[in-house]
């Protein structure tokens, strides 16, 4: 996210018939329209300070602390432990560093097969809705029906179809079908995962076809004709022109789905309440638990800390990977 | 060139407005309030009724008579079950609470803890009667020992075994269960035809360290050692949690759907006679808003491992309830204690406990006969001989959240199949200990 600035080449562009335009103003002038944009930007940088950057600097300070409930009236002037809730984090023998990695490992599984999910349904509905039919409109907003409902409403809706003994998940493939041989539990145990990466799929992949959609209009129909008349199939069409004409769209949607996905509370929250099953144990709700269930805020801000910084060291990597090639500009 | 001028000087006021709006946090540390605004209170009520409607009925009367009596205007806020305690953290670490709260009594020692509630010396138990106007276990769950109480008691819960009248008669059952051992043979009985003799609240950690703990004790465990250490590997406390698991994994008296309960759906599975058994705090009104009625559930003490509940040392309950508290940070605290005392006036225990099904933790208002039917003696008797305080240890809210997932986890386990056994139930309290913050 870059803005562009007018190029400013230090002289001033000579505008003709300017009544009014006496030199007395004219360094005022220059300040004011050197200024004027920082001037605009203001509101937008004092908000993004408030809501994300102090709030981050107070939680890394925190992570050096010994923050639980004895000092949490006034924690600003709780003791410093120095590496302590790192230390702790990060010993991948004793149970919290166990527990912690296991929930890192399965929130990257998890986070592969949503994003990867949501991306191949998404782009799917995208190519097919790309052809003019009878009903595509109503199509199109259903599809999008996942993305436009309240998360916490959605989901608790999942929660109940997924319960074991009254849920309709079960009352369909175990009642109605006969595919197991006692209703599986979805909410608790191994199954978990499955029911996690099926409601997040569920209401992930809308955002990847509405992306894809916007950035399947940008590519001219005439290449495609030329391609037909070249005597390419569907399936040519879409390797060779719909997924490399797609490719800078795709770099941002995955980012973000990715990022998205990968910091998902509010699925696994509303699915499993404060403790969540370990086959679904999403790091944003072992960090939740290791804050506010056990109140030791320093060891989960120190667990947020690593976090930030994993994500940062793979945002990076993955933009200079795919920025690659490409003019920085369009980035 | 005007316009962006009027857009510049916009963009400034707009920042300068949000960076106040920002900075109008931060309470005062000082902490023993202050009597800035004497005429107005807010108050966060827990949900005790069966929604926050209720509540609002319920309390809405008499805190106006409260503020025809002193001229003090309440706010009320209903705060659900599953937000108050992160709400409390929130107006700790902000200094931005209300006046007065409930809490859930077993989180005292935890909020003590936080220094964010004001704590009641004799001088201001003093203002509110004196300390002896309250029930003694009621008193137990107010804090840590020897420190002066950070809340004061003011509805008072209990445990109790609570069976389904037609469900025992069809079953030839005569004599409700007193022991383990009964509750067991009488719920293999009640096993059959799709439904349980047992039902448990697999997922909800409170409850699991409810059940668990009251076993403990049976065994002689306490989970905390006398100087408030973590001691969850006992002997005593793995037999207490396997008995309490076992009676899905071994017994098989409870449904394994159970497992993943944590919303109640064992109060909803017995009012609809799916199961014939339930072990609750203070179910009455649950079930009659489920549409149970009155005369068709019996209630008896909660078992015991042997003899008879109530009888030598054996305790069948914890001491459930809610407890009052004025956040330190009050800008009116006369008014706070004023209503505190009115809270726990006589007349208010009694229109309130009777609204909610609870007992009154205050003496005089529990020779109410209204507190006196089959359903609440028994209740109240169990309040009075064979209950007991969960740790009063700053560490309570840990333990909870780290044992009650040790139980519920097991419960998975056994729901699954796969076998509990000794070894398995101690290495997960093993992991829960580690858990636990080194002291």
């Amino acid at each position: 996210m870059t803005t562009t600035a007018p190029p400013r080449t230090g002289k001033r562009t000579v505008r003709k018939n300017q009544p009014g335009a006496a030199p007395r103003t004219r360094r005022s002038g220059r300040l004011r329209r050197i200024s004027l944009p920082y001037l605009l930007l203001l509101p937008a940088l004092v908000l993004e300070l408030l809501v994300h950057l102090i709030p981050m600097v107070i939680g890394i300070v925190v992570s050096f602390k010994e923050l639980t409930q004895f000092y949490l009236r006034d924690w600003g002037n709780a003791p410093w432990s120095g590496l302590d809730n790192y230390a702790l984090t990060v010993d991948f023998d004793a149970p919290v560093g166990q527990a912690l990695l296991s929930s890192f490992f399965t929130t990257c599984l998890f986070t592969f097969f949503s994003v990867g999910l949501c991306w191949l349904i998404g782009t799917a509905a995208a190519i097919f809705m790309q052809e003019t039919f009878k009903g595509r409109g109503i199509l199109r907003t259903i599809f999008l029906v996942p993305y436009a409902l309240p998360v916490y409403a959605a989901v608790i809706t999942w929660a109940f179809m997924f319960q074991r003994d009254n849920g309709l998940v079960n009352h369909v493939i175990h009642d109605q079908l006969g595919l197991t041989d006692s209703p599986p539990f979805w909410l608790i145990g191994d199954n978990a995962f499955v029911t996690l990466l099926v409601v997040s799929v569920w209401k992930g992949w809308p955002f990847a076809f509405l992306i894809m959609m916007a950035g399947l209009q940008n590519i001219p129909r005439e290449i495609y004709e030329a391609a037909a008349l070249d005597g390419a199939g569907v399936w040519q069409q879409i390797r060779r022109i719909t997924l490399p004409s797609l490719r800078p769209v795709n770099q941002v949607l995955i980012l973000v789905l990715f990022l998205w996905t990968f910091n998902d509370f509010n699925t696994p929250f509303v699915l499993f309440g404060k403790s969540a099953p370990a086959s679904a144990d999403l790091i944003s709700i072992h960090i939740y638990q290791s804050s506010f269930q056990t109140w030791n805020f320093g060891t989960g801000s120190a667990m947020s800390v690593l976090l930030l910084l994993f994500l940062l060291v793979v945002t990076g990597l993955y933009l200079l990977f795919t920025s690659r090639g490409r003019s920085a500009t369009d980035a | 060139m005007r316009r962006i001028r009027v857009a510049a000087v916009g963009a400034v006021t707009l920042s300068l407005v949000l960076g106040a709006a920002a900075c109008g946090g931060g309470g005062s540390t000082d902490g023993s309030g202050s009597n800035e605004q004497p005429k107005t209170l807010t108050y966060w009520a827990s949900n005790q009724g069966s929604s926050l409607e209720v509540d609002k009925q319920v309390l809405q009367p008499e805190l106006d008579k409260f503020e025809k009596q002193t001229g003090i205007k309440v706010k009320l806020e209903v705060v659900p079950w599953g937000d108050l305690l992160n709400r409390i953290l929130t107006a700790t670490t902000s200094g931005q609470g209300p006046d007065v709260l409930n809490i859930g009594n077993t989180w005292s020692a935890s909020l003590q803890a936080s220094g964010a509630l004001l704590p009641w010396d004799g001088k201001n138990f003093e203002k509110i009667g004196g300390k002896d106007r309250f029930v003694e276990s009621a008193l137990g769950s107010t804090g840590v020992q020897g420190q002066d109480p950070a809340a004061v008691p003011l509805y008072s819960m209990a445990y109790a075994l609570y069976y389904n009248k037609k469900a025992f008669a069809d079953a030839g059952v005569t004599k409700p269960p007193t022991t383990w051992d009964e509750v067991i043979a009488t719920g293999k009985q009640l096993t059959k035809d799709g439904k349980a003799g047992l039902g448990v609240e697999g997922s909800n950690l409170s409850n699991n360290i409810h059940q668990v703990f009251v076993l403990g004790k049976q065994h002689g465990a306490d989970f905390f050692t006398a100087d408030g250490k973590a001691d969850f590997t006992s002997d005593g406390a793995v037999k207490a949690v396997k008995q309490y698991v076992d009676l899905m994994a071994d017994a098989q008296i409870v449904a394994k759907g159970n497992a993943e309960y944590s919303q109640n759906q064992s109060l909803s599975d017995f009012a609809k006679g799916k199961t014939a058994m339930v072990l609750w705090q203070t179910a009455s009104a649950t079930f009659a808003a489920q549409g149970m009625k009155e005369d068709e559930w019996g209630v008896v003490p909660a078992p015991v491992q042997s003899g008879a509940p109530g009888t030598g040392t054996s305790t069948n309950s914890m001491v459930a309830g809610i407890n009052m508290a004025v956040f330190k940070n009050t800008k009116n605290i006369d008014g706070a204690t004023k209503f505190v005392n009115f809270m726990t006036g006589d007349e208010e225990q009694k229109i309130l406990n009777k609204a909610y099904g609870s007992i009154p933790p205050v003496k005089s208002a529990q020779t109410d006969p209204a507190f006196n039917t089959p359903g609440l003696a028994v209740l109240r008797d169990t309040l009075a001989k064979s209950a007991s305080a969960l740790p009063q240890v700053p560490e309570e809210s840990q333990f909870e959240t780290v044992v009650g997932t040790a139980v519920k986890e097991l419960f998975a386990d056994a729901a699954a199949g796969r076998p509990v056994t000794t070894e398995s139930v101690k290495a997960k309290l093993e992991k829960a200990q580690q858990q636990m913050p080194k002291k």
